[in-house]
């Protein structure tokens, strides 16, 4: 007698299966709806502005003009900013975690990481307001926003630099040090050029959500209109800020330019989203040696 | 006796601290780089910490713990009021959000990791869920506004929908971590007991993984609890209880610091700090919680 595995238990396996396929499809799904959705309603300012929605400067909803070049230019701004004081200070925190540390002071290091990244970004913000921008006479402005999102990225690049580092052949690191290398020269030697594929990675991706950050950029940046300027120390704004701070009182045609400066902030962080992951999964597959 | 003095002159070694002092000199300033990389974080979070505490405990310990329950004034340079709406709306929004997004990531997770492995839908997956992890919060709070409040209205379930979207690709990734860590030999001791693949990962493969699940999707709601940009498009703006989930405009904590914050008045700041110090002990609580069921399994293993 031959034994029977396909009862009715057979379709109870097979519907499992497939809703369990059904909800990692899920993932697709929602990234093709938000592309789909936000691009449709965005269609009336683009028909209405053009390549000009890009290209001009003045933002006036009241004249049924929107140039959002001003914006695109504070969020490159001011991310810029952040990665210019968050990229020196996490690969430190990440080689003194890995070279520098021994356990018992590394634990600690960990639990800090976890509480600034468990910090909410509207916390941030409303410290960067209400302290920060007293202080040194920094004000709202594009210096404050960069700082106040540089602690913020801080913690991903930091851990995403560790997993890379931390994938440096031990026996590199060793023959370096046998060879009389110091500290300092052995990181240079073994670990930089191993890690350095990965460490891209983990700033671009620091630069993604950098650009994507909206609550405390939009309470510290100042909310300045038509600023296109390199003086770090003026009032400006953001594509994710603008968004936040005037979508309360905007009517059709200006809720959809917002929606048209989300379109454009999508897309950027999209791709560079893109970009970070395929090489920080390349460097550290090439790391594991596959 | 100069006899032996001499020879151990010629036996040690070379001196080479001189030529080397410069070369260390150098490892040693990098090394102190390192240390102040370190107080440069920790000094951020510790002024944010401590202005939060102190600013936010002479609010909450004014009114304690009426603070947590009262209502929110609708004037806003009116002192006194306090946050309970708020509250009440965090854990619903929330909560709601949980009870979307984790079982369809622990589903999506069970896919990818004991069904697709290595085929190309999942490596797709596995692949735009960690694109769809940097999109910024607030495209996401459009993207509902848009499927969803244009045609609903205000809710806090939108809010909910917006976090849960948020909140997938952080289950299925640290959910398919857990899953790696379950032994092998678990599995093919319940396949020879007769048991099915569906039958196997319900009874054998979850419950071992379970402690790994629950701390990772407890961080993941931590995160959420913080997050501002999509509620407000999606949860509107109310200052009075709302406990209808469906229904009618609600609020949050992080959209009460958010509204106060930029206030000119001392009583709106004040409670702003209020909400801040109330949100940061939720999130808090919850990271602790996962922080125990983490220890656990360290414990177990």
């Amino acid at each position: 007698m031959e034994l029977d595995l396909r009862g009715s238990k057979a379709y109870a396996d097979r519907a499992f299966r497939w809703s369990a396929a059904a909800a990692a499809g899920l993932v697709l799904v929602v990234l093709g709806l938000i592309a789909i959705t936000i691009t449709g309603r965005s269609t009336p300012v683009f028909r209405q502005m053009g390549v000009q929605f890009f290209t001009t400067t003045r933002w006036s909803p009241a004249d049924a003009l929107f140039g959002a070049l001003p914006f695109v230019w504070g969020t490159a701004f001011t991310a810029l900013i952040a990665l210019a004081i968050a990229v020196p200070i996490s690969l430190g925190m990440a080689l003194f975690m890995t070279q520098v540390a021994p356990p018992r002071v590394k634990r600690p290091m960990v639990y800090l990481m976890d509480l600034l990244a468990g910090v909410p970004s509207v916390v941030f913000g409303l410290w960067g307001v209400l302290v920060l921008s007293q202080l040194f006479g920094l004000g709202r402005s594009f210096m404050t926003a960069g700082i106040i999102l540089a602690i913020m990225i801080i913690p991903i690049i930091t851990s995403l630099s560790r997993e890379v580092i931390e994938t440096t052949p031990p026996g590199d690191k060793e023959g370096a040090l046998a060879l009389g290398c110091t500290r300092w020269e052995m990181i240079r030697a073994a670990v930089i050029p191993h890690s350095a594929g990965g460490l891209v990675g983990a700033i671009m991706l620091g630069l993604g959500r950098a650009m994507g950050e909206t609550i405390a950029a939009a309470l510290v940046i100042g909310s300045a209109l038509g600023q296109i300027t390199i003086h770090p120390f003026a009032p400006g704004n953001s594509m994710p800020a603008v968004i936040a701070n005037e979508w309360g009182e905007a009517d059709a045609l200006h809720k959809s330019a917002l929606i048209a400066l989300a379109v454009t902030l999508f897309i950027i962080t999209i791709v560079v989203n893109l970009f970070a992951t395929t090489i920080v999964q390349r460097s550290m597959k090439k790391a594991q040696g596959l | 006796m100069q006899l032996a003095q001499q020879e151990q002159a010629a036996v040690a070694p070379p001196d080479l601290s001189a030529k080397q002092s410069w070369r260390s000199v150098k490892s040693l300033i990098m090394t102190g780089l390192m240390v102040a990389s370190v107080a440069a974080v920790a000094l951020p979070l510790v002024a944010v910490v401590s202005a939060v505490l102190r600013r936010g405990l002479a609010v909450v310990a004014h009114d304690f713990p009426g603070f947590f329950v009262n209502e929110i004034p609708n004037i806003a340079r009116r002192p006194g009021g306090g946050m309970g709406p708020a509250v009440l709306g965090t854990l619903m929004v929330t909560g709601a959000a949980t009870l979307i997004a984790v079982p369809l990531g622990v589903l999506g997770a069970v896919y990818l990791h004991e069904y697709g492995v290595k085929n190309h839908f999942s490596r797709l997956v596995r692949f735009m869920s960690t694109v769809m992890s940097g999109v910024p919060s607030i495209v996401m709070g459009l993207f509902i506004y848009i499927v969803w409040t244009l045609h609903f209205g205000y809710s806090a379930f939108g809010g909910s929908l917006a976090l849960a979207c948020l909140m997938l690709p952080v289950v299925i990734g640290s959910t398919e971590q857990m899953l790696k860590l379950v032994p092998h030999h678990l599995r093919e001791a319940s396949y020879a007991l007769g048991s099915s693949k569906s039958r196997t990962i319900l009874t054998v493969v979850l419950p071992a993984a379970l402690p790994g699940i629950v701390s990772g999707s407890l961080l993941a709601v931590a995160r959420a609890a913080g997050e501002t940009a999509p509620l407000l498009f999606a949860v509107g703006a109310a200052n009075e209880y709302n406990p209808h989930l469906f229904e009618e405009a609600n609020t949050a904590l992080s959209v009460q610091i958010f509204g106060n914050a930029t206030s000119s008045f001392v009583a709106a700041q004040d409670r702003a700090w209020g909400a801040a110090l109330t949100l940061v002990l939720v999130t808090f609580l919850v990271t602790l919680a996962a922080r125990v069921f983490t220890a656990r399994i360290a414990r177990k293993r």
